[in-house]
């Protein structure tokens, strides 16, 4: 049947079958591959993405019952510049293989959202639903916590907006001066 | 340059990341080429049967499919069976054949019968359910010692009594420190069997181009040029018509090592079509069908003295291969764990019989730390066991046993000769940092409320930086273990630099790039590490074994002295001085005492390419090869100690603390090492707490999903605390040591004594892991009725 | 991984989705879709038709009417464990939604669907039988019932419903002056669901216990109540003695227990019965408190 799917902003009309997933419509008919499968189960959260402004796991989903919705991958964070939740990613090591990393931070995205002081505890919580093998958590709890703060201007520890917009590189210079003094 | 600005020992934010973090990662199944066909494969629902017929009539017609193959179709084609690469020599090693897909007989459940190609994957699927598979069940053995029993169904009918090998190593004089001794302790472990859940499935993506006879295979391997080696051998390809590529690689733990079936299946299939075929892996066929690791029956025992003193150790085990043999099967748990058996003590007297085995299940290989954590374990719970017996601290009795420092090697009684070591101070700051005689204290009073808390100390050392090849071949490990790398120096001053291992998550895109940075004085981000391409990079052997960065490191710096070398010539020569006044810094060349009218390394780069003025016998380029084989072996060592609390009503355990002292030589990068140390510890701890997989008498894995089979999350953990000890090793330039493994070999043994000593004071002697609350609070039931 | 394929439809009344339930061979309900697009990837379940009900007006709201608060079949759990209605007047509910799963299948399944599935180790269904609730139903025909929990789950996988039948609403009491829940759960390591879940409601009159209900999930093949261990609390004071010997008769209530590899049935009725013992000093903590 005909499903219209808003991806990233950019509306995806196609045909498909009943039986095609979302997390295939994003990967096979949108040509995204940011979003990976790792279990049958619903259990590992590596293809979670935003319906609708919600995190769900997009291979427990049906296409058909995505259309006319609005779904955000992984490839939508970036606009320019990394996203505050990529940025702590990387400055916090909060990835190995990188497998779990787009459903990871798209979970992180909406668990922080609104909650820029969350603590640690509710943080290893809202990760339940996302499985990585690599990290022990450690890092990606930090990475987290780092987003979470970096999200809100009002935090305890502000920081300048232009903080939250640096690049990559950037992050890596700064790190790397960081460690020489 | 001082030490402080050392691209070297600097948290670099890791070069891998942007693809990453925003989803532009090249997993193999995020590839496709154009006309692609999907593979599915037709597996077993028996452990054990003849495979009676197959009839594909009703599949081969279903919509998109395009052709529905048999073992015995693959086989007519001159496809041969798995090679297995590592023979334990002197232990009457059985190789069964391994053919890719079961010909007459399956022998595990997962065991492919026919795979079926298809224009989508959904079609594919579809027809693999039609294919109709008429079965005659045999009888079925899942565990490794009752297989070795009198009558026990035979899984090969060529190897009888399903013994693969009986392999065993001896040192000093065992029986005499048994009969010698004042207390003999001993009990049966089951290091249960894991599987590794590598957050990527396996996939292969085979594209056969007859117009040249040769094939690309993009594979999740954690070791390509192994993988196009072993290929050559079974598919009949010449290795040179043979590229095989494992672009990002999400995660392997020894899963991703061995040459597997559908590695052979896609290659096979994309001739016979002559399209691109994809198969990707669902994770239930990962459970199947991707190798276990561990599985061990142990019978252990260890002899001391009153005071402490360790006099031996004796073991037999029987080792559950699986139904094949993998393609490091047999190393596993002898070399890699029979020679550990000393761990970070003077014993000196030690005997294991390994019993490798072969059962109707899936094949048994290397899963993280692969031997050495069933060996720490063992050894780790031996000493606490002597340590109760004798009614001493677990530190007092680790303390009195460590081996004494030294520098110049350290043999042991299995025979290897460890490099370094410096064991106490390790020691020393993890109960400083831990606050050990504090929580001791703490500890007493919470067992006077009647609350189960307890510590768990271990001091372990392990093997790894895989290692000589020269004793890769006395073990019988059909390869080499050296690496190789090139450093190549673009016009502009930009580096590639090609290596043979592989890494998958752990780093070494930036790691090396560091190291040449540091080395030659050129910007992290200007140096591209190439890896995983048979065709672009040099001969290696791979990613595992906690190698990578002690053996390629190698490697990297005997170009990097050429490079050096050459470029202290060019300069001389630009510099009209003679060559022993040209000293290079911070990728300057200059006559010394003149750093500012020194050539910076681009300028001699851009010379050496220009080559417009070389000087005497001194080829353009700047590019340069080496090889490293090293010496021996590392064996980087530390103590963790761990704080749990057991519920005594529902026998659940609260992972408290976590404290790691680990010595992997100099640290290239901390961020990265605690990365590798964070993700060990969970892994290992896992297996005391939550992992284990299960068979049913008739061979169906029971824990054969993520709903079943209990993979850390991120709530069950609690924050580690890190700390570190520097002795460089003299093996390589660099002094480093492997990590990946120290986690994971360390934390078992740490957690599982945590938990004993929490129930010691019930009299609970022994729980086998995983320590699921129903087994923790069934020993607490059965300590208190035997007590009353 | 893909399903087997399936006709699909999309309702947009109640009635049309029962019609199409009741005429289409094979045909069953989604919404959420986490209990049923599990099974059927791994063709445990296929069935020849879904019909989406998920689109449906007016069956996602939570309302409060007179004393008991009235949740509609597609409100999602995290739907229910943020809505201030649930949270002021029955914060057990919002508490046991807010303990479903993850985050991510907190957002997609639905309370009509986990009650309809009759999973023995769901969340919702333990609560609906401590708490006394009322699954409101439509039939072919438009024909419409109610149902007590008591009666709605037979067993295993299986509820009261006939062939065509959707669950629209549940129903339940507020929480009165004096009365509290607490539900707690043992929970899967691997899969997130209660190996054994509970569910206590009391009610304290007057220093004494006026009413209890408990719910025990996951330890036989439907939710039960555990009468013998309500007996054993309505008219005593809420003490320590009068918990234990609650918790004690728990498993009198418990017969034929289920067992798989994780835990044993013997093992489930003990966690059932030290489950009711925490669960009962914390329900009667939060009242005296």
């Amino acid at each position: 049947m005909e499903v219209s799917i808003k991806v990233n902003g950019k509306s995806y009309e196609r045909e498909v079958e009943p039986r095609t997933l979302l997390v295939d419509f994003i990967r096979e008919d949108v040509g995204l591959t940011g979003t990976n499968v790792g279990c049958d189960t619903t259990q590992c959260g590596a293809c979670t993405v935003h319906l609708d402004g919600a995190a769900v796991k997009s291979c427990t989903v049906l296409a058909v019952q995505a259309d006319g919705a609005s779904v955000n991958t992984i490839e939508s964070l970036a606009n320019g510049e990394l996203h505050a939740m990529q940025q702590a990613f990387t400055e916090k090591h909060g990835l190995q293989c990188g497998f779990c990393t787009s459903g990871m931070i798209m979970t992180a995205v909406k668990l922080v959202e609104s909650h820029p002081d969350i603590e640690e505890d509710d943080i290893r919580h809202g990760l339940e639903g996302n499985l990585c093998r690599c990290t022990g958590y450690e890092n990606i709890v930090r990475a987290v916590a780092e987003g979470a703060r970096r999200f809100d201007p009002h935090s305890p520890w502000e920081m300048d907006p232009a903080e939250h917009k640096i690049t990559l590189r950037e992050a890596e210079r700064r790190a790397r001066e960081r460690s020489r003094t | 340059m001082t030490a402080t600005e050392r691209a070297f020992g600097s948290s670099v934010l890791r070069l891998e990341d942007p693809r990453l973090i925003t989803g532009k990662g090249r997993f193999t199944d995020n590839l496709s080429r154009p006309g692609m066909a999907h593979m599915v494969v037709v597996r077993s629902p028996y452990a054990h049967a003849k495979i009676k017929s197959i009839d594909s009539t009703e599949a081969a017609a279903m919509p998109g499919v395009v052709a529905v193959y048999t073992g015995g179709e693959m086989e007519a084609a001159g496809f041969g069976g798995i090679p297995c690469a590592w023979v334990v020599p002197d232990s009457d090693t059985q190789t069964p054949a391994h053919p890719p897909i079961a010909i007459d007989t399956v022998r595990y459940v997962g065991d492919a019968v026919a795979i079926v190609l298809a224009d989508s994957e959904a079609q594919a699927r579809d027809a693999a359910y039609a294919v109709d598979v008429d079965y005659e069940p045999l009888g079925v053995v899942v565990n490794a010692k009752a297989a070795t029993e009198d009558g026990a169904p035979l899984v090969h009918d060529d190897v009888p009594g399903n013994q693969c090998f009986h392999w065993t190593v001896s040192g000093g004089d065992v029986d005499a420190a048994f009969s010698e001794a004042d207390v003999v302790v001993g009990e049966t472990i089951v290091n249960q069997r894991l599987i590794p859940t590598a957050m990527e499935p396996r996939a292969a993506l085979a594209d056969w181009d007859s117009s040249m006879e040769s094939v690309t295979l993009w594979v999740t391997s954690q070791n390509p040029h192994i993988a196009r080696f072993l290929l050559s051998l079974d598919t009949g390809i010449p290795e040179h018509k043979i590229r095989v590529v494992a672009p990002d690689v999400g995660g392997g733990f020894g899963s991703k090592i061995p040459h597997y079936p559908e590695d052979s299946m896609v290659i096979f299939a994309s001739q016979q079509l002559n399209r691109p075929i994809k198969w990707t892996e669902t994770r239930r066929e990962n459970y199947l069908a991707t190798i276990h690791g561990r599985d061990h029956v142990e019978e252990v025992e260890m002899a001391a003295k009153r005071d402490g003193t360790i006099l031996g150790l004796r073991a037999k085990t029987w080792a559950n291969l699986g139904a094949y043999l993998s393609t490091a099967s047999t190393g596993v748990p002898t070399i890699l764990h029979g020679l550990m058996l000393s761990g970070a003590y003077n014993i000196p007297a030690i005997h294991e019989d390994v019993y490798g085995v072969f059962t109707n299940t899936t094949p048994v290989d290397a899963y993280r730390g692969a031997g050495r954590p069933e060996a720490t374990f063992m050894v780790e719970r031996l000493v606490d066991l002597v340590a109760r017996e004798l009614s001493m601290d677990p530190v007092d009795i680790r303390r009195k046993n460590l081996i004494e420092p030294f520098t110049e090697g350290h043999e042991v009684a299995t025979g290897l000769i460890y490099d370094t070591g410096n064991y106490e101070p390790a020691l020393d700051q993890a109960l400083e940092m831990f606050g050990y005689e504090e929580a001791r204290k703490q500890q007493a009073e919470a067992r006077s409320k009647g609350r189960l808390v307890g510590i768990g100390v271990v001091t372990y050392t392990e093997i790894c930086g895989l290692g000589p090849s020269e004793v890769a071949g006395a073990v019988g490990f059909g390869g080499g273990l050296w690496e190789s790398a090139i450093v190549r120096f673009h016009p502009s001053g930009k580096v590639h630099l090609m290596v043979g291992v592989s890494p998958h998550g752990q780093g070494e895109a930036t790691t090396f790039a560091q190291i040449v940075s540091d080395q030659l004085g050129v910007a992290v981000e200007d140096v591209e590490v190439i890896y995983g391409d048979t065709d672009q990079t040099p001969m290696g052997w791979g990613t595992y074994g906690s190698r990578t960065t002690p053996v390629a490191s190698g490697a990297i710096m005997g170009a990097i002295e050429e490079l050096k070398e050459k470029g202290t010539k060019i300069a001389a020569h630009l510099l009209e001085a003679a060559e022993a006044d040209v000293e290079f810094n911070d990728g300057v060349f200059s006559v010394k005492g003149s750093r500012e009218e020194g050539k910076t390394i681009q300028d001699i780069v851009l010379a050496a390419n220009t080559a417009w003025s070389m000087p005497e016998g001194v080829d353009p380029g700047f590019e340069a090869s080496a090889f490293f084989n090293p010496a021996n072996f590392v064996y980087p060592f530390g103590t963790h100690i761990a704080q749990v609390e057991v519920d005594p009503e529902t026998g659940e355990i609260d992972f408290q603390r976590y404290v790691a002292v680990d010595d992997c030589g100099p640290i290239i990068n901390p961020m990265i090492v605690e990365g590798q140390i964070h993700g060990g510890i969970v892994q290992g701890a896992a297996q005391v707490l939550w992992e284990g997989a299960h068979y049913d008498e008739e061979g169906n894995l029971v824990t054969g999903s993520l709903m079943d089979y209990a993979i850390p999350k991120a709530e069950f953990l609690p924050k580690f605390e890190l700390g570190k000890t520097e002795t460089p090793t003299a093996v390589n330039p660099l002094g480093v040591k492997g990590v990946g493994e120290t986690g994971t070999i360390g934390s078992t043994p740490t957690v599982y004594n945590a938990v004993m000593d929490a129930l010691a004071p019930l009299g609970v002697g022994q729980v086998h892991m995983p320590l699921t609350p129903e087994k923790v609070w069934r020993a607490i039931n059965q300590a208190q009725e035997g007590g009353n | 991984m893909q399903t087997a394929p399936f006709d699909y439809y999309r309702p947009e009344t109640i009635g049309e989705a029962v019609d199409l339930l009741t005429s289409v061979d094979g045909a069953r309900p989604i919404a959420g879709g986490h209990s049923l697009l599990p099974a059927m990837k791994l063709r445990v379940a296929s069935p020849a038709a879904l019909v989406d009900i998920g689109r449906i007006p007016g069956l996602s709201e939570i309302t409060r009417t007179g004393d008991s608060l009235t949740i509609g079949a597609l409100a999602t759990h995290s739907a229910v464990a943020a809505s201030d209605l649930a949270k002021s007047d029955c914060p057990v509910l919002a508490d046991t939604a807010a303990h479903i799963g993850d985050p991510q299948v907190r957002n997609r399944g639905t309370i009509g669907g986990s009650l309809s599935h009759a999973d023995p180790a769901a969340d919702y269904p333990t609560l609906m039988r401590a708490i006394g609730a009322t699954i409101h139903v439509t039939g072919s025909g438009g024909g419409e019932r109610s149902i007590s929990a008591d009666d709605f789950f037979v067993g295993l996988f299986m509820t009261g419903l006939a062939a065509g039948e959707l669950v629209t609403a549940v129903e339940v009491p507020v929480m009165s002056a004096g009365q509290s829940g607490v539900y707690l759960k043992h929970r899967h390591p691997a899969s997130s669901y209660a190996v054994v879940g509970v569910a206590a409601i009391v009610t304290v009159d007057g220093g004494s216990c006026a009413a209890a209900g408990i719910g025990i999930g996951g330890v036989t093949g439907k939710p039960e109540r555990a009468s013998t261990a309500e007996a054993a609390l309505v008219g005593n004071a809420p003490s320590n003695e009068t918990v234990e010997a609650a918790a004690a008769a728990v498993a009198g209530d418990l017969a034929d227990p289920i067992g798989d590899h994780y835990a044993s049935g013997e093992f489930r009725v003990h966690l059932a019965s030290v489950l009711t013992k925490r669960a009962l000093a914390e329900a009667f903590g939060e009242v005296s408190a």
